[in-house]
């Protein structure tokens, strides 16, 4: 029973929570917007009290539920390890395995040191929800796309156009295998050994784990029905369960109740303390595993640092001109705002609807790589949208208003006279001025009935229409220059539409 | 099937296509009378109605909707929808105008109607906030895309002087007849926005206009061998200052007026020269229209038009 619950609220969540990543045209109702906002890591990051307290009261009482639930790359590896158990040839069984406990501290120990020194990036490797966000995005959502974009040709061919195709190219190739390698790493330790993710690097895990030790619901095994059959230890994915010590670490539980209707005989219940006390477990880690999984932890931290920091060479050498300071999204306050709070879950990347966010390389510095940055190739920020800070659980793109978003200037706009087509071919363009909702671009009289564009950057919003459209190559004419921590622009009079009565034509 | 079968068959679908084109050019040449006085009308200029009321009327003189969308015919309609702005801001084709002109097509037998723009806001925002794409479906429109590369073919213009090629949108190449609804603004680049600038949107790449002389790569484009039926001239609100685009409500004019001609040059010659009333505007610096004329598009000369004004 218990666990029929737990198996339909898992896989309501996490269809939900994977959905909402990939939709990108408003299936879901407006309240699937509440998942993101549950997640541990963010709400930590993000100080939201409320999300925080119901978590930390929920694993007191129940231990590890938002593990087994909330957490989408939990429910993820119980998605596999039960791939994995039904295409088994014979019979899969999970058996105990001691406690990775040095192991687990020193990944959450590592995650909060990074944080803090500012190397978010290795927090947001981290955190499962912002792991699982990355995956949603860049490997879950091109498939989705890929079969729209082919509904939408059938479709369209049949004049029918409810559903249109998508932009569906890649935004970041190293955010694309970072996604990739988190799916082969988790997948496959989901499919050999269950929920061994989360009991040994998942930060998440290993801090509600302290809290579930002491939660006032466990699994318990009653020592004196049990008859050290193990065949409990064989359903639990996290391997927690010692029969022949008659324990069950808690820590570790993810409270997934399939061990309950295994035992024979009845010994084991989710509920109250019994009179007898379970006995305590001892910690015996392994040296040489631990070794090993920490060194496998520096390398894989080490190789993508190694290689990005070929990539900034190639990059700035390319370029005449780059933008000396990347644009944060709008609502991030500042680039130090970001990089305190944002753990690159790219919800905000594949919500957005201008495609104008992806993630950084190393624009932002090692600790920022795969956080959100604008870039204007593909669209550009739409003056009256906030989606983006709508939906960041981490209040790392803090929550906008129509209003505030019309006033915050994240860049500011640079024009080279010395390329813009108007003075380079003596023709007509204004392509910039056109895109401007402020107008900070304006078109000025120049000669010959010519208009010229003429920039006043106080009341530019940093949106990078002018740039986006900008038709010189390969540098172009017109561009926005971040400011690292977010400004106000003057606001835009807002002025009444005028009423004119004619008595004639003008012909 | 074998191959003679399917040769003739071939045959037969390319003499059909035949006639359908030639279809299309008798309505492109022939002339439009009054229905009462049997007058023949180049130009109708209506002001002091509501969109669709002056669209009514304008189409009336015309000679009704049925001179130029024959019973089965696939109609485009294309507005112009290129900013995330609602009506009152002027940036997009009124709403209630699109509405009018569907319901004529039905009316006279059009077998389905499209409506779309290659907008330069989000694509989505500019369809629903525009109010165009709930008017043109409840009206029966069938409401396109057009934010992909995908939606659009290329087609070459051999009379254009810089622009020999550009991709035009598919509803256009595969309708039957097709309508130009632009409305009247102010525009930063071109100096004025309204019929023939309104084919911007109908192609993909406008970067390129932008580079290579936008006044004549728009005339250029107008020279594509599939002439819109009618241009319909929205004037119901003009977007006088920082067009095309705008920023508040103090850039735009209420003047409630239309204009309708199967001559785009002559639409937008009597459309420049009523938004000189609200400002000046000299009608040589909005280029692509004398460039227009030049290409044997129309007449910029529209006092020796036989030209229909009414107040209402």
């Amino acid at each position: 029973m218990l666990k029929t619950i737990r198996i339909i609220v898992s896989v309501l969540l996490f269809s939900t929570i994977t959905f909402y990543f990939l939709d990108f045209s408003g299936v879901l109702p407006r309240f699937a917007g509440i998942l993101p906002k549950l997640q541990f890591i963010p709400a930590l990051l993000g100080l939201s009290i409320v999300t925080l307290a119901v978590l930390l009261t929920l694993t007191l009482l129940f231990g590890r539920a938002y593990c087994s639930s909330i957490c989408p790359l939990g429910v993820f590896q119980d998605i596999i390890s039960w791939f994995a158990k039904k295409t088994a040839k014979k019979k899969k069984r999970f058996k105990f395995n001691k406690a990775k406990t040095v192991l687990r501290w020193s990944m959450l120990a590592l995650g909060m040191i990074a944080h803090q020194v500012g190397v978010t990036f290795l927090w947001g490797l981290l955190d499962p929800y912002s792991a699982f966000g990355r995956v949603a995005t860049h490997v879950f959502k091109p498939i989705y796309v890929a079969g729209n974009n082919l509904l939408a040709t059938i479709f369209t061919h049949f004049g029918n156009y409810t559903f249109y195709v998508i932009d569906n190219s890649i935004l970041s190739v190293s955010t694309l295998l970072i996604a990739l390698l988190t799916v082969a790493i988790v997948g496959l330790t989901a499919w050999k050994g269950g929920r061994t993710f989360c009991n040994t690097i998942c930060p998440v895990g290993t801090f509600l784990g302290l809290l579930s030790k002491v939660s006032l619901f466990k699994v318990r095994i009653d020592a004196d029905k049990c008859n050290r059959c193990s065949a409990c230890a064989a359903k639990c994915k996290s391997s927690c369960i010692d029969s022949a010590g008659q324990t069950v670490d808690n820590s570790r539980c993810v409270v997934c109740f399939n061990c309950l209707g295994s035992c024979k005989k009845d010994a084991l219940h989710f509920g109250l303390p019994a009179k007898k006390a379970a006995k305590t477990i001892t910690d015996e880690p392994d040296a040489s595993k631990r070794q090993f999984l920490a060194s496998a932890l520096v390398t894989a931290v080490a190789i993508p640092t190694a290689l990005a920091e070929d990539k900034t060479k190639f990059i700035s050498n390319k370029s005449a001109y780059t933008r000396q300071t990347p644009i944060s999204p709008p609502g991030s306050l500042s680039a130090e705002h970001l990089l305190k709070h944002c753990t690159s879950c790219h919800l905000c990347i594949s919500k957005c609807p201008t495609k104008v966010l992806k993630p950084a390389f190393m624009e932002y510095g090692i600790g920022g790589v795969m956080q959100p940055m604008m870039f204007f190739e593909k669209g550009f920020c739409n003056f009256d949208c906030t989606i983006c800070s709508d939906i960041c659980p981490n209040n790392a793109l803090v929550h906008l208003t129509e209003e505030q978003k019309h006033t915050t200037q994240m860049g500011r706009v640079v024009f080279n006279q010395d390329i813009c087509v108007v003075h380079t071919e003596g023709t007509n363009c204004g392509a910039c001025a056109e895109h401007c909702p402020t107008q900070a671009v304006t078109m000025v009289p120049y000669k010959d009935g010519l208009t010229a564009p003429q920039t006043n950057p106080d009341i530019c919003v940093g949106c990078g229409g002018c740039e986006f459209i900008c038709p010189v190559r390969p540098y172009r004419a017109i561009f926005v220059e971040g400011n690292r921590v977010h400004q106000t622009a003057e606001r835009i009079e807002e002025g009444k539409e005028q009423v004119l009565e004619f008595d004639d034509f003008g012909f | 099937m074998d191959r003679r079968d399917f040769l003739k068959a071939a045959a037969v679908a390319g003499a059909a296509l035949t006639l359908k084109m030639n279809g299309g050019m008798d309505i492109m040449s022939q002339t439009v009378r009054n229905a009462q006085t049997g007058d023949s009308v180049d130009l109708v200029a209506v002001m002091g109605g509501e969109a669709d009321a002056m669209f009514q009327r304008a189409i009336a003189e015309m000679g009704g909707m049925g001179k130029f969308v024959k019973k089965g015919n696939k109609v485009a309609i294309k507005p112009n929808i290129g900013w995330d702005k609602s009506p009152e801001l002027a940036g997009n084709t009124n709403p209630k105008l699109i509405s009018a002109i569907t319901q004529a097509c039905f009316a006279a037998g059009a077998s389905e109607v499209t409506v779309f723009d290659h907008t330069c806001d989000d694509w989505v925002a500019c369809y629903k906030n525009s109010g165009i794409e709930a008017a043109a479906k409840a009206a029966g429109a069938k409401v396109m895309p057009a934010h992909e590369e995908t939606y659009y073919r290329e087609i070459s213009l051999p009379q254009g002087k810089k622009l020999k090629r550009s991709k035009v949108h598919g509803a256009i190449l595969d309708s039957d007849v097709w309508i130009n609804v632009p409305i009247l603004k102010h525009h930063g680049g071109a100096n004025l926005s309204i019929s023939m600038k309104n084919y911007m949107g109908l192609v993909w790449d406008r970067r390129i206009f932008h580079s290579t002389d936008l006044q004549q790569c728009i005339a250029d484009i107008c020279t594509m061998s599939k002439k819109p039926a009618l241009c319909i001239v929205d004037a119901y609100r003009v977007l006088k200052t920082n067009g095309p685009r705008g920023k508040s409500a103090s850039d735009v004019v209420l003047s409630k007026a239309l204009f309708m001609s199967q001559d785009m040059v002559a639409a937008d010659t009597s459309a420049a020269r009523f938004f000189n009333q609200i400002r000046e505007m000299p009608i040589e610096h909005v280029a692509h229209i004398a460039n227009g004329e030049s290409l044997k598009l129309g007449t910029m000369d529209i006092d020796k038009l036989n030209v229909k004004r009414i107040r209402m």
